[in-house]
């Protein structure tokens, strides 16, 4: 609300408000609709507002907001918006529409969301991400996005892990691209209409505060190389998660988390930094050189059964073990979910057996996912048609052919459920400045559900921000020109660290650095952690840096296309929050969800949760460079679930 | 309409609507040259009579060789759409891909690249072979006005032009391959279901075309179509055997 | 594994390219084809030179950065993305040439990389619905048939990496624009805007330089996307019937005789 704006109350502990409406939870986001205040068409074009990131999130908000009329700048370092990330989410999007006549419901998806997310989100935002979940299949549709339909004309769905409803709707094997697609179109038709400037080549460095708003950016035009400054009236960003701070994950190349950082660093909170999904679906590493993992959609689970031999060492091939020397572990330890299993105890169940000896493929890490049963069953043709893409994608990729042999599947990083601390309107810690998307902690708590994440960018992107956006901005807070001093303060900031890159001219390319920071983090603060290794891995990250900022080559020439300058400028960031991430992780004593401490387990080597002390989200704030962050709370209240042990047994 | 030809699909339809018009009077043309295959005749070759009969057609309600100018004027026109459009496209293709990095072939068959070679020798056949038989200019052997049959005869005895004429109509052919498949393309009024009937169509035509054609001069060179009644041309007008 | 590369660089737009010569060993046969460029490069910067500039991001084939041109091959010899093309497939010791997309339409940023944005402005030019964010019909109100979906879908999985502008000997973007127009006119949602649509599109593809098509089919020979070449029989279709149906501005009252 308005009234807010501007407002420092806290819950206590330096914290902001998470500023929740009041009312029962289903008419929380309707009451808050219907109070927020407006700005009228004709003082629309006025107001201004920089979107950063193209993605889902990025785009439909940077579209959604060009509609209503205001002037929208779009930022994107891909040659193109159309190439975000998002474009590689294959699944499928969850929406409570209750098309398979089951007895779905906002209720029950709520419920589901909150439940995979081991109760470590919002009730508030999980309700509204969950009534607004059938929208977004309306609004996808009526832009031409072509969803799977059965015969009669109707959309499909089909189930996916963690829920006993069919309620995830797809497109083929390549949901994202289409919804991305779709996002992209209604941005690029606002690019036509006059009111969005789209930059692709360009990336954000900085944020720009004036009187403690956020008021602007800096960005390097990647092409150029030139430092450029923008203003205006808010700054969204969009600009995804921070998964690649692993070195080996699904995230594009290009993905990083240095406008959140930058952000972090000039006082935006970062939430939860340790909840981080490891995707139990994605195809084996094979070597050293590999500088990316890919993913195979979580459907698979739905037809394929996940198995290693009972015998440690096994030479045969698949095709020759009998069932009775298979071990199924996820339907043997998990029989009302089975394989659909949520993904942070499928990857934890595939890693454990993996240790324990059990694991095939050439390094040992892989288990198989095997469709020898379900191609039996519903004949080739019916799996060709639901998985076609991606039994492709793995022959082209590992050449073996899926539909004789089983796929060699092992877990990957893959999703960041942390990332910039917000309200319930979305605004960080930072007047003005909104994260949406993956780049915000978000509504998936400790871990999220398979088909969910296009869900939240999506609903953040088309239908919360633009009317967050519009209440904030019914309050004139003044013009701001890129000419006011701290757009060049904070430019001069920007040119000094890149120069410094350079300044270093070392031998090491930053792909290392970022390869062996990136296996200490897996290591020590992925799939399981604990606090000897994860002060081990404070240390080691420390070194790095201190080696990174000693050696890395980054070539010479900052006015101009310099891609080892990019590379190593997002290095340096991820540098900082690998530490964040192990603080958070060693601060948390429980484990929930993603996050798994080897001290707090039951006795079969579940997790345990510790409701008491953390039911809540830690927010963290910059301690600066040599000093240590600042952990605060924001205690999460429950009122409309009881907290219970996720089980999927 | 002028926006039309302005784009390059539009421009693309009149070469094909051109290039179409051009192969129905192919058809024609080669349909009318088999006349000859009824050989020298009693009184009068049979070609010859068809030529008049062309001359002829319409008359009195048209003038004398009134429909064939028509025809001609047709002709000249669709020849001309089809020339100006693939020139001006070819100009827009080149400014568009730099001929320097020539781009790699990836299975694109020799055909649609030989379309400009072909269609470039065609286009001097076309020359040549009005100047001999139409205008009676190129006399290398003897010719006499409205003496098809005996002109024919005559000139396909003659090895080179024999060779000339097979070689032209081997081009014809290879242009006409790729040409009446693409018309169905740039039309779009193929599909994935039709393309293999397309695909055959356009083949089949274009080896009758080709071998309506080529039988001709084969057919004189080898002597299995008899000399002309009054063997000797001259004898021929004399005889009042061809014109009017 | 060792390779030749033959690798074009060229500074900025304004410059001249040139190839030059490199040499790579101790590849991996399991790495692909961008993993043997990075080790290129950790080879470049430790002799402190100037790292060979390419474009990637998803590694996985579906963002449609990636846009080398492989030997002649845009994208590679195997018709998928060049992140997916893998060094097992060449035999050791091959000389391997690497250039940019050569039309002019894209023009060459640096070294490998090409500037792709006139296929956003064909985009801008039709390639959407116009339909606002907000309450819009129920999908199932607006029955879509399996097979047009499947055939709406099969031009919709374009990824816009330009291969097939770059493997067309007259640098045509027709089968990108066609894969849009098919997509968007095939379904029901599209119908209102069909006509402007397609006219927009194509006006706009002429005006960035794009050639025409002269049915060699090389684009979809190349598409890593497996695209039809029927979408450019669709493209010429409804383009020659909306030029047919387009509407004057103002339509003139009818009067009877």
């Amino acid at each position: 609300m308005s009234e807010m704006n501007g407002a420092t109350s806290t819950n206590g502990n330096g914290l902001p408000d998470a500023r929740i409406p009041d009312g029962p939870l289903s008419q929380k986001w309707r009451t808050w609709l219907d109070a927020h205040h407006l700005v009228g068409p004709r003082n629309r074009p006025g107001r201004s507002v920089i979107v950063v990131g193209t993605g889902l999130a990025g785009a439909s908000a940077a579209a959604t907001l060009a509609e209503q009329g205001y002037k929208v700048k779009s930022f994107c370092f891909q040659d193109s918006p159309r190439r975000a990330h998002s474009i590689a989410a294959q699944g499928g999007i969850n929406a409570a529409k209750d098309y398979a006549n089951e007895g779905d419901s906002i209720q029950r998806l709520f419920y589901d969301t909150i439940k995979g997310g081991d109760f470590r989100s919002r009730e508030a935002n999980v309700w509204r991400l969950a009534e607004l979940s059938a929208n977004i299949i309306d609004q996808a549709v009526a832009q031409g996005v072509p969803f799977n339909r059965e015969y009669g004309g109707s959309l499909a769905t089909r189930s996916f892990g963690g829920v006993l409803v069919q309620r995830t709707f797809y497109a083929r094997g390549q949901t994202g691209q289409q919804l991305l697609l779709g996002a992209y179109s209604a941005l690029e038709w606002q690019v036509k209409a006059g009111n969005v400037e789209v930059f692709s080549k360009h990336e954000m460095l900085d944020l720009v505060k004036v009187d403690g708003r956020a008021r602007g950016i800096i960005v390097r035009d990647l092409e150029t190389g030139e430092i450029e400054r923008f203003a205006a009236d808010a700054v969204i960003l969009a600009t995804g998660g921070y998964t690649n701070v692993y070195y080996l994950s699904t995230n594009a190349m290009g993905s990083n988390v240095t406008a959140t950082w930058r952000a972090h660093r000039r006082g935006a909170l970062f939430a939860n930094p340790c909840f981080t999904q490891i995707h139990p679906t994605c195809i084996p590493q094979s070597g050293d050189y590999q500088s990316k993992l890919t993913l195979m959609s979580e459907s698979l689970r739905n037809d394929g059964r996940i198995w290693v031999p009972r015998k440690p060492n096994e030479e045969r091939p698949p095709a020759e073990i009998p069932d009775a020397e298979r071990f199924y572990f996820l339907e043997e330890r998990y029989p009302a979910f089975g394989n659909l299993a949520p993904r942070d105890i499928a990857s934890r169940a595939a890693k454990h057996v993996c240790d324990d000896g059990l694991g095939v493929g050439g390094t040992g890490r892989g288990v198989y996912l095997d469709f020898r049963e379900a191609i039996a069953e519903q004949g080739r043709d019916a799996i060709e048609g639901k998985y076609g893409n991606l039994f492709d994608m793995y022959a082209k990729i590992t050449g073996d052919d899926p539909y004789e042999t089983p796929m060699m599947i092992y877990p990957a990083p893959h999703y960041a459920m942390g990332g910039l601390w917000v309200d319930y309107e979305l605004q960080t810690t930072i007047e003005g400045l909104f994260a949406i998307g993956e780049a915000n902690f978000s509504d998936h708590g400790a871990n999220r559900l398979g088909a969910s994440a296009l869900m939240q960018a999506l609903a953040d992107g088309y239908f919360i921000v633009p009317h967050t956006v519009t209440d904030y901005m019914t309050v004139d807070h003044g013009d701001v020109s890129t000419e006011d001093a701290e757009f060049g303060r904070v430019q001069d900031e920007v040119e000094e660290r890149l120069q410094a890159l350079v300044d270093v001219d070392g031998t090491i390319v930053p792909q290392e650095f970022h390869r062996e920071m990136g296996m200490v983090m897996l290591d020590k603060c992925g799939m399981s952690r604990d606090a000897e290794g994860l002060k081990e891995a404070i240390a080691e990250i420390r070194r790095i840096k201190a080696d990174f900022w000693e050696n890395v080559r980054v070539d010479p020439g900052i006015e101009e296309l310099n891609q080892s300058l990019e590379y190593a400028n997002r290095v340096s960031d991820f540098l900082e929050l690998g530490e964040l991430m192990c603080f958070d992780a060693l601060r948390r004593e429980e484990s929930c969800g993603g996050h798994f401490r080897e001290e707090h387990q039951t006795e079969d080597g579940e997790a345990l949760r510790d409701d008491e002390d953390f039911a809540s989200v830690t927010a963290w704030g910059w301690g600066g460079e040599d000093g240590e962050p600042v952990p605060y709370d924001e205690h999460l209240e429950f009122e409309n679930v009881e907290l219970a042990t996720r089980s999927y047994k | 309409m002028r926006e039309f030809w302005d784009s390059t699909i539009g421009k693309k339809v009149f070469v094909a609507v051109g290039g179409t018009i051009l192969v129905a009077y192919l058809i024609l043309h080669m349909a009318g040259n088999l006349w000859s295959l009824a050989g020298p005749g009693t009184v009068e070759p049979h070609i010859d009579e068809y030529a008049s009969w062309l001359r002829n057609f319409g008359e009195p309600l048209v003038p004398y060789e009134g429909t064939l100018w028509v025809v001609r004027a047709i002709l000249l026109a669709a020849l001309v759409v089809h020339l100006v459009g693939v020139i001006q496209l070819r100009a827009r293709n080149r400014k568009a891909r730099p001929p320097e990095y020539p781009a790699r072939r990836i299975g694109r068959s020799w055909e649609s690249r030989l379309m400009m070679v072909s269609g470039v020798v065609i286009l001097v056949f076309l020359v040549v072979h009005i100047l001999q038989f139409s205008t009676l200019t190129i006399d290398v052997t003897p010719l006499v006005e409205g003496a098809i049959y005996a002109n024919l005869y005559w000139a396909f005895q003659e090895w080179y032009v024999v060779l000339f004429y097979l070689a032209a109509v081997f081009l014809v052919g290879t242009h006409l391959r790729h040409a009446i498949w693409s018309v169905f393309q740039t039309l779009g009024v193929d599909s994935p279901e039709r393309n293999g009937q397309i695909k055959a169509g356009a083949s089949l035509l274009t080896v009758v075309i080709v071998a309506g054609f080529a039988a001709v001069p084969i057919l004189f060179f080898t002597g299995a179509l008899g000399v002309p009644i009054d063997n000797e041309p001259t004898a021929a007008v004399l005889a009042g055997g061809g014109g009017r | 594994m060792r390779f030749n590369l033959e690798i074009w660089r060229q500074f900025d737009r304004e410059s001249n390219g040139h190839f030059e010569s490199f040499t790579v060993d101790g590849i991996d046969p399991e790495s692909s084809f961008l993993e043997m460029l990075d080790q290129l490069n950790a080879q470049l910067g430790r002799e402190k030179q100037r790292m060979v500039a390419f474009d990637s991001d998803c590694r996985e084939g579906i963002c449609g950065t990636c846009s080398l041109v492989i030997d002649g091959y845009p994208q590679g010899p195997r018709q998928v993305t060049a992140c997916q093309i893998y060094m097992r497939e060449f035999t050791d010791g091959a000389t391997i040439k690497v250039e940019p997309y050569r039309n002019s339409a894209f023009p060459v940023m640096r070294d490998l990389i090409t500037d792709r944005s006139a296929l956003d402005r064909v985009i801008q030019a039709g390639g959407y619905i116009s339909t606002k964010t907000g309450p819009q019909p129920d999908p199932n109100s607006m029955p879509v048939s399996p097979e047009t979906q499947k055939e709406a879908f099969d031009a919709a999985i374009c990824i816009g990496c330009g291969a097939c502008v770059a493997a067309c000997p007259n640098g045509s973007a027709m089968l990108f624009t066609g894969a849009k127009v098919k997509h968007l006119n095939l379904l029901p949602q599209g119908q209102p805007e069909r006509t402007t649509r397609v006219i927009g599109m194509v006006e706009q593809m002429d005006a960035e330089g794009f050639g025409g098509c002269t049915n060699y089919g090389e684009c979809s020979r190349v598409c890593p996307q497996e695209i039809s070449l029927d979408v450019i029989g669709m493209l010429n279709r409804e383009y020659r019937k909306a030029r047919k149906d387009e509407q004057p501005a103002h339509r003139a009252k009818m009067t009877a005789q």
